[in-house]
């Protein structure tokens, strides 16, 4: 992609960054780390790498992403908005009584897939999708982002089993891997370490990237499927709290919701870093 | 009261191979049991329809909900012990909470396998699924009324879950034509002095046991529940106004079931007594599953006996006694 375009995607996830902290500060809650650390995933795939129009959400023919950490909706919900899927003055509604837009995303939401929040579902709905398109010879693919605290629930691994038993080299799987949970270090949590070697001895097609360097995830999108007849694994290695200096690689900010004082040093942060981007 | 001879699996797998080919949206998906759903010659006839996902009951559903996603009208099909209990959690999420057009087939309900003991029994299944909003309860009574029951979930879109027993059930209805309705009861007999309410496999009993009443000058009417979410609240009603006094029968714990669900209509309607019928709170004995119908006493001899005493123990409702005298 040219540098504009880098650039352009980079200040779009800069935005999404400060618009998914006000959000969580005017809710009083929300999953704040998480959803920082995924900001560049969702910003790479929405604004560069998939095939949709927000006009017509059920398009048959749509690339499908399904977050199956659901808990990083704040991201997601920035993001679907910016994407024409919702308006963005809804947003505001965020955590106030009856809003559409619950702490995990539904399907009151054009763009929601399925309603995920509970972990470990995501990549056997994928699963289904890819099967589906397999067989109707269809051309979309189906993005499926999973935690790497979700990696300890049996039903991701029975979901990885049947990707490559299906050859479903229109899926990809993408762990956030930002290496924290809410109870502390994911490896001392339940070990995950090795996600590469278990991964690949599933029979999937495994890369590692930098998940928060928007130049290298939209290369690397453009690049898959990397193996006919095999599924795609990315572990985006990724900062938890990514961008705001006193969030990152530290678990406590997984549900952490920002003081009037810590959102006003965040956001002077952030804008600190987009201009930056500017110049 | 005669037996067709075909289970209510076969019924069903044949029913829905005929609507699957007619309809090629329509697709069938299994965890390891084509052999105990039948679904062999589903698989060979319509291969492109066909899912197999290996011994993994929570990926079933959650790739039925993904294929539902993408335009599929699916049938998750497999043991009722591991549908109602391992993927519960998928079925709540993925499938009522999404709203996508998946029908959950638990087959060898109840207390089918017998003797393999309770990891293989769903006597808790009609209590879950009662509770999750969004999704219909269907357990038919024979493998007529499943063959209905089947044509219409391939015909109409959401979510099911519907339970069907292992083995041949004597017939309750002639033909599958007119055998069910979405959500309605089917008055098989009619009497006065006590309505009997039961579902699936108990509504053959439950009509014998109407037959040995009558013998003894005690008349009730039978009602076949096939649908128990949502339930037929007008003929629960009307039932218990005509006679005064009610018993369910059902193939399930006593704990929230049918009974529990009919208990609701009635206490908050109109109070007459009430007898529920079905499995105690208990792990059941090694047994085939006759054995343990007739150690509960869900047996027609041992239903006429206990319906008589109800009956004969003079307890009826005040509303009804009002409106004879």
């Amino acid at each position: 992609m040219a540098e504009r375009g880098v650039r352009n995607l980079e200040r779009k996830a800069l935005e999404i960054r400060k618009q998914l902290l006000n959000i969580i500060y005017g809710a009083g809650g929300g999953h704040t780390g998480g959803s920082l650390s995924s900001v560049d995933i969702l910003v790479s795939l929405f604004f560069h790498t998939m095939k949709y129009d927000p006009t017509t959400p059920e398009d048959p023919a749509r690339d499908r992403f399904i977050l199956s950490k659901g808990h990083s909706v704040e991201g997601f919900y920035c993001v679907l908005a910016r994407a024409g899927f919702f308006p963005a003055e809804e947003l505001a509604t965020y955590g106030k009584f009856n809003s559409r837009l619950y702490g995990h995303p539904t399907m009151k939401i054009p763009g929601v897939e399925v309603p995920t929040g509970a972990l470990g579902h995501g990549l056997s709905v994928g699963v289904g999708m890819a099967i589906a398109g397999k067989r109707d010879n269809a051309r979309y693919r189906v993005f499926v982002l999973m935690g790497d605290g979700e990696q300890a629930e049996g039903s991701v691994w029975e979901a990885a089993m049947a990707a490559p038993h299906y050859q479903l080299d229109n899926l990809v799987g993408i762990i956030d891997y930002n290496k924290l949970q809410i109870s502390g270090d994911v490896d001392t949590v339940m070990r995950v370490s090795s996600l590469r070697d278990r991964w690949e001895s599933f029979g999937w097609h495994v890369e590692e990237v930098d998940g928060n360097n928007i130049r290298e995830l939209t290369a690397f999108f453009a690049t898959i499927p990397l193996e006919p007849k095999c599924p795609t694994l990315v572990i985006a290695h990724t900062i938890k709290g990514k961008g705001v200096s006193f969030m990152e690689n530290d678990a406590s900010w997984h549900h952490h919701v920002p003081t009037d004082k810590e959102l006003e040093q965040a956001l002077t942060e952030l804008d600190a870093q987009l201009s930056e981007v500017h110049s | 009261m005669s037996g067709s001879g075909v289970s209510c699996r076969h019924a069903f797998t044949a029913t829905l191979l005929e609507e699957a080919r007619a309809n090629p949206r329509i697709f069938a998906v299994t965890s390891d049991a084509k052999g105990s759903v039948t679904l062999g010659n589903f698989e060979k006839a319509l291969p492109a329809q066909f899912v197999e996902i290996g011994i993994a009951e929570q990926n079933a559903v959650g790739i039925g909900a993904g294929l539902a996603r993408s335009g599929k009208r699916v049938f998750v099909c497999g043991p009722a012990s591991f549908y109602s209990a391992r993927s519960a959690e998928q079925v709540k999420n993925d499938v009522a909470y999404s709203g996508v057009d998946v029908k959950i087939a638990g087959v060898s309900g109840g207390v089918s396998y017998g003797a393999l003991g309770s990891t293989h029994h769903s006597l808790h299944d009609i209590a879950l699924y009662r509770a999750i909003p969004n999704l219909s309860v269907i357990i038919p009574s024979d493998a007529h009324q499943t063959s209905a029951v089947t044509s219409y979930l391939a015909r109409h879109p959401g979510p099911v879950y519907m339970r069907i027993g292992r083995g041949a059930v004597p017939d309750v209805y002639a033909s599958s034509e007119g055998s069910f309705e979405f959500g309605q009861a089917t008055e098989l007999r009619t009497g006065s002095d006590c309505a009997i309410i039961a579902c699936g496999e108990t509504v053959h009993h439950a009509l014998e046991a109407e037959k040995l009443l009558r013998d003894e000058g005690v008349t009730c009417t039978v009602l076949d529940m096939p649908t128990i979410k949502p339930i037929d609240e007008d003929s629960v009603l009307r039932a218990a106004r005509n006679s005064g006094r009610v018993v369910t029968i059902e193939e399930h714990s006593i704990y929230g079931g049918l009974g529990s669900a009919v208990a609701e209509i009635l206490s908050q309607n109109l109070p007459v007594p009430l007898s529920i019928l079905g499995f105690p709170d208990e792990f059941v004995p090694a047994g085939e599953s006759a054995a343990l119908y007739d150690y509960y006493g869900l047996t027609a001899s041992k239903l006429a006996v206990t319906i008589g005493r109800f009956v004969r123990s003079g307890r009826k409702s005040h509303h009804t006694i009002k409106a004879q005298q």
